[in-house]
């Protein structure tokens, strides 16, 4: 499987992203950078987080014109996998991939620390490697987080069972104080309609090795390796 | 050229005296950062820089940038920035002019460091009243290269083009760095537009290409635009190399219009550099920095005449000997004279000092007090993990980072207390270095080396410059002790208010090497039953501590004595036990005592501990006193033998002094004993700066 890793000016989890997947992941990696028009044959293309064009405007308003997003765009729609983590998630609402919009976290600051995060479906690509109602631990590190969205799009997220995951405490309980930054339902990553695409505002590529705290980010990555390599099969 | 802040004209003579040669050394003072091998051919490159005046007039900006100058310095050398730390001072959280300084500081620093993906991984900030009006901004940065990647500010090769790049010019921050060699006054406000404004995304394209043209090999020289522009960078780098430099500011891309000649040579907008490409290989350069969207322009060259030549078209504008701006400027020995205020001070009789009826409570009130309370609140604004490199993240007594592809790392601290060193300049400097150093050995360290951020008042006043005298003095000793050389760093005298001299603020920069990353030690007690010994003595020494100042009030007493050949055997003893994988937690007892320490430990490891002290001294100097020099440790219960038989060997002085278990830390001595449950120290240490901010 290839993973390419788009790189916006700023966009420094790149590298983390890069290191996660070639050094502990052993995958093939590559980078695809915000100029190009080609996605060299990926199969899945990750928008790493970062502060792409310094976050100027508002996070990702200006990322989603850069040329390589009309390649993204048009891969996702083919059903192509995309992970879109921290700013990534935030270029993807904003490109009109994923519903929704992050807005500042309700403390107003920028937020590092980690959280918990229950896993409310497995039947993902992302996420087909977790149990049912698994629970995960992964930093976060922003401050536009907040995941909003109208009420109508909610509902139909939530009866569509398209939110992935949900911000919990140690125990798996959905509070108000294990949500860190306001996010509606306690949001912590979502799907769109085909499943093909997964914003979420934690770090997985931060957690894949044990001397850095945590391992559960490799849950995801491997997840995507399975669905390939079992979609490759069939 | 000649402010304080360019030239330190005042300190120079003073800071001769620091020892900065050593084995490990490859660059000391004098370049924009020092540089430290750690073996495999890698060196860690790092630096600290005040941003006090343009902090406490713009908090936000000026905290911002400071950071972005800090790294420029980092990546000038040919290094990758991979930390930020920072130590800051303030006056009292309950006025809300430093809640509003405290809180716009800390947004910048996040602001522009998280933007960079640099982590800021570790600080220290400390609440004083003598901090009111003049907060004290102070940042560093470390970056790692190969040895053969180093850079210079070196102006070689005459004829050969120097260009600019990055932001362009504009009228902002003229006068900085005169504004920064004077007192803040009323006045001061109006030097807002003395303050730079700093763009972190421009900055990070800067810092990509910049390292992307270094590898190339045709760059000859770099030089960041700091304090005084393009003035004092392109003079450093001439005077360095011995050569002139004739440039056209006719040249400069300006972003706005009818820029006079004078603005534009003082101008102090960041993210730029001026670069010296050599000739021939201009092409390949703009390529670079055209990728990154960035404009690199020739503005000059270099000559062989040792002149700086500014030209407007073909006007010449100014001229003058490269060498007047930098090694001309004259150097002055102040007056020095012990200030009258201390003789009192250090002869208050702290022995008729009431005992007082409940020293959990004491230990409560002492953990609830900002300084000693927890800082998560400030780290959790930056973002520390970035760069997936972060072992030990903020809290703990120093910071580790793994170097990727090797099995070691480096660990990194800031410490300075100006209480010691108000109380005793010499001792103070003294144990600001070795508190440093045993920050490091705590998480597994062995101490390198060290860059200087100096913050005093007036040195034209014989009071302050004995003060900064003194310190120094104390610090070259300890730094020669504990053989960590001084390889950079920043003098910021001018640091008072309606002329009050802040409280005398040496900060200690420092960085370590651990060769196997499984030694890395936290202070946090891990199990049940493990054992805790004490390393080092305890004295009744209330002097300088935080006990006094804030339960009784009082700034007095003999700041404690440290005796750096115990510092050091502390030191080894338990970087030994830490490689033999016996201490499974270490950690240094400083502001608040030995019983804020402990309880440190408890909070850190979630787990209370019982402790009996048997020395016969009194509950209030045994629990609160700060003597330095000691260190917490926790070994496994069947270790015992081994670790005692060690600490004989070592020479050391110890005490068994309890276990660990429980939801309660007590404390026991002859006749007293203090009990405080986990659950009520952790809310007093969670809570105390939320609920300033809060309020």
């Amino acid at each position: 499987m290839k993973f390419g890793i788009v790189v916006f000016p700023g966009s420094h989890g790149a590298t983390d992203c890069y290191y996660a997947l070639e050094q502990v992941l052993k995958e093939a990696v590559t980078y695809l950078w915000h100029a190009e028009e080609d996605l060299q044959g990926v199969d899945c293309v990750i928008i790493p987080g970062g502060y792409a064009y310094g976050n100027y405007l508002r996070p990702g308003s200006i990322a989603r014109f850069s040329p390589i997003m009309k390649q993204v765009i048009a891969f996702g729609k083919q059903g192509g996998l995309i992970l879109g983590l921290c700013n990534g998630f935030q270029i993807l609402t904003e490109a009109g991939l994923l519903p929704g919009a992050l807005i500042r976290n309700s403390s107003l600051r920028f937020q590092c620390q980690n959280t918990y995060l229950r896993v409310e479906q497995t039947q993902t690509p992302f996420t087909n490697l977790c149990t049912e109602k698994e629970i995960v631990k992964m930093p976060i590190a922003h401050a536009e987080g907040c995941f909003v969205v109208a009420k109508e799009t909610l509902e139909s997220l939530e009866k569509e069972s398209r939110i992935v995951l949900r911000y919990c405490d140690e125990q798996g309980e959905i509070t108000p104080e294990s949500n860190p930054n306001g996010s509606l339902n306690n949001i912590a990553g979502i799907i769109n309609e085909q499943g093909n695409i997964l914003g979420m505002m934690s770090r997985p590529e931060r957690c894949v090795e044990a001397i850095l705290g945590g391992v559960d980010g490799k849950k995801l990555f491997s997840s995507l390796v399975e669905w390939w390599q079992g979609g490759a099969e069939r | 050229m000649w402010s304080e802040h360019c030239s330190y004209k005042n300190s120079k003579n003073v800071l001769k005296q620091f020892p900065t040669t050593g084995q490990r050394v490859l660059q000391g003072p004098g370049e924009n950062a020092g540089v430290v091998d750690i073996g495999d051919g890698q060196a860690v490159v790092f630096k600290i820089e005040s941003h006090n005046h343009p902090s406490a007039i713009e908090p936000y900006q000026g905290a911002a940038t400071g950071v972005g100058g800090i790294i420029r310095d980092i990546f000038t050398m040919g290094a990758r920035p991979i930390a930020s730390l920072n130590s800051l001072r303030f006056g009292s959280l309950k006025n809300k002019k430093t809640r509003y300084l405290f809180e716009g500081v800390v947004a910048g620093i996040a602001g522009y460091g998280n933007c960079m993906g640099i982590p800021t991984v570790a600080g220290e900030v400390y609440f004083h009243p003598s901090y009111e009006e003049n907060c004290l901004v102070n940042a560093m940065c470390v970056g790692i290269m190969k040895h053969e990647d180093l850079a210079k500010g070196l102006a070689k090769g005459p004829g050969n083009p120097v260009f600019l790049v990055g932001a362009r010019t504009g009228r902002d921050g003229i006068h900085g760095a005169t504004f920064a060699s004077e007192e803040l006054s009323e006045a001061s406000e109006e030097r807002v537009p003395a303050i730079q404004t700093g763009d972190p995304f421009m900055e990070k394209l800067l810092m990509e290409a910049c390292l992307e043209v270094l590898k190339t090999g045709y760059i000859v020289g770099m030089q960041d635009l700091g304090a005084a522009g393009i003035t004092s960078s392109s003079c450093e780098m001439a005077s360095r190399a011995g050569t002139g430099i004739e440039m056209d500011v006719a040249k400069v891309p300006c972003r706005e219009e009818g820029m006079t000649p004078y603005e534009i040579l003082l101008s102090e907008s960041q993210e730029r550099m001026l670069f010296v490409v050599e000739k021939g290989r201009e092409e390949e350069i703009q390529a670079i920095f055209q990728k990154w969207d960035l404009e690199a322009t020739q503005i000059g060259q270099v000559t062989v005449d040792g002149l700086m030549t500014i030209k407007e078209g073909a006007e010449i504008v100014a001229q003058v000997p490269a060498q007047a701006l930098t090694e001309l400027c004259p150097r002055y020995d102040r007056e020095a004279q012990e200030p009258e205020y201390l003789a009192p001070a250090q002869e208050y009789d702290l022995g008729t000092l009431p005992e007082m009826e409940d020293y959990g409570k004491v230990l409560l009130t002492l953990l609830g007090t900002p300084t000693i309370a927890s800082k998560e609140w400030v780290f959790s604004q930056f973002d520390y993990l970035g760069g997936t490199n972060t072992v030990v993240p903020p809290g703990s007594d120093a910071a580790v980072l793994r170097i990727k592809g090797y099995n070691k790392g480096i660990a990194l601290t800031v410490d300075g207390n100006s209480r010691y060193v108000y109380l005793d300049p010499y001792r103070g400097g003294q144990i600001a270095v070795a508190e440093a150093a045993r920050n490091l050995v705590c998480v597994g360290a062995v101490p390198l080396a060290l860059t200087d951020g100096l913050n005093f008042g007036n040195p034209e006043k014989p009071e302050v410059f004995w003060q900064f005298k003194e310190t120094v003095a104390g610090m070259s000793k300890a730094c020669e002790v504990l053989e960590t050389p001084v390889v950079g760093g920043n003098v910021s005298f001018y640091n008072e208010t309606k002329g009050e001299a802040i409280y005398p603020t040496p900060i200690v920069g420092m960085v370590g090497l651990i060769e196997d990353l499984s030694q890395v030690t936290t202070p946090g007690f891990k199990e049940e039953e493990d054992i805790i010994i004490l390393l080092g003595q305890n004295k009744d020494e209330l002097g300088a501590s935080t006990y006094l100042s804030i339960i009784h009030g009082l700034e007095a007493g003999k700041t404690p004595e440290i005796d750096l050949e115990l510092e050091k055997k502390v030191q080894q003893a338990t970087l030994e036990l830490i490689k033999l994988k016996l201490a499974v937690s270490a950690h240094d007892c400083s502001e608040g005592g030995l019983a804020v320490a402990l309880a440190e430990c408890c909070l850190a490891g979630k787990i209370g501990a019982e402790v009996a002290l048997t020395e016969n001294l009194r509950p209030s100097g045994m629990l609160f006193g700060e003597s330095p020099s000691r260190i917490i440790i926790s070994i496994r219960k069947g270790k015992i033998d081994t670790v005692l038989q060690s600490l004989k060997k070592l020479q050391v002085p110890y005490k068994v002094i309890g276990s660990v278990g429980g939801e309660v830390l007590s404390i026991a001595g002859s006749g007293w004993k203090v009990k405080v449950e986990l659950a009520e120290m952790e809310e007093k240490y969670r809570r105390a700066i939320p609920c300033f901010m809060q309020g």
